[in-house]
């Protein structure tokens, strides 16, 4: 019987059990001045981005991949969820001169 | 079209020695600002009068909504300051070859129309952006003033290459 018990209990440590880091996170980032701040580089599927336009202009947030669009009218905050992995390119669609890069591992 | 802008182009330099040696007050420095602002607002509101080209009416509609919202902040910004804009000669030479080129412009259709349009802006982007960069942001004292002329150059930067790539898809 005690044999059976450590069996069960080795078993036990064997057992997946959930992770801390798999928790979804939502990152801010930050327009200003006609820029998109920093993006946060560990970013997973399942996380939130709150898009926070402090600018007076409107803005978007546009996924070169169509993954997705944002609209951003002066001083909004947007949260979304991301989705798929992979690099994705993202610009203003007002004014393609503001871009940006997001990495999702 | 270009030569029409070229002349406040020249004002806003020579006009400087007037304005004293340190250049335009923050004063004049924001009528200025407005004044250019207005006049791309009018031009704007005249194309989407006028034209009928998906592109040339979505950058127009571009310029309306930006330079207006500029606008709105520099009138804000300026309540707050309790600063009263002042007019001044390059004001007026802006204002004066607006009011040439709107007239111009308003005998025009079809193509040519958003030919003379879209390559206007890309000529007036560049003066108004030229005197920002050399003349206004450099003489601007108050610092929020300041921080306004320079998000501002960066906007108006993306409003020329726009309008100059438009203005190739019109060639």
């Amino acid at each position: 019987m005690r044999t059976l018990y450590s069996l069960c209990a080795a078993a036990a440590l064997l057992l997946p059990v959930p992770s801390a880091a798999a928790a979804p996170h939502t990152y801010t980032v930050v327009i200003d001045k006609m820029k998109f701040g920093p993006v946060p580089a560990q970013l997973h599927p399942g996380d939130s981005i709150l898009w926070v336009n402090r600018d007076f202009l409107r803005h978007s947030a546009t996924a070169a991949d169509h993954s997705f669009d944002v609209d951003l009218p002066a001083g909004a905050k947007v949260k979304m969820v991301v989705k798929a992995k992979g690099r994705i390119n993202f610009v203003c669609r007002y004014h393609p001169g503001m871009r940006g890069v997001l990495n999702v591992q | 079209m270009k030569l029409t802008f070229a002349l406040p182009a020249a004002l806003l330099v020579m006009a400087a020695p007037a304005m004293a040696a340190a250049g335009p007050t923050d004063p004049q420095i924001a009528h200025i600002a407005y004044t250019a602002g207005s006049i791309d607002i009018a031009a704007g509101k005249q194309a989407l009068a006028r034209s009928h080209n998906k592109a040339v009416r979505g950058f127009a509609e571009e310029m309306v909504r930006d330079h207006q919202a500029v606008n709105d902040k520099a009138l804000a910004l300026v309540k707050k300051l309790h600063v009263t804009p002042e007019d001044n000669a390059t004001s007026q030479a802006l204002t004066k070859g607006a009011a040439a080129e709107r007239a111009k412009l308003a005998k025009l259709s079809g193509a040519t129309f958003d030919r003379e349009y879209v390559n206007n802006e890309v000529a007036y982007h560049k003066t108004v952006n030229g005197a920002l960069e050399n003349t206004l942001i450099p003489s601007a004292k108050n610092g929020e003033l300041k921080s306004l002329l320079e998000t501002g150059l960066t906007l108006f930067r993306e409003h020329l290459a726009h309008a100059e790539m438009i203005a190739k898809g019109l060639k």
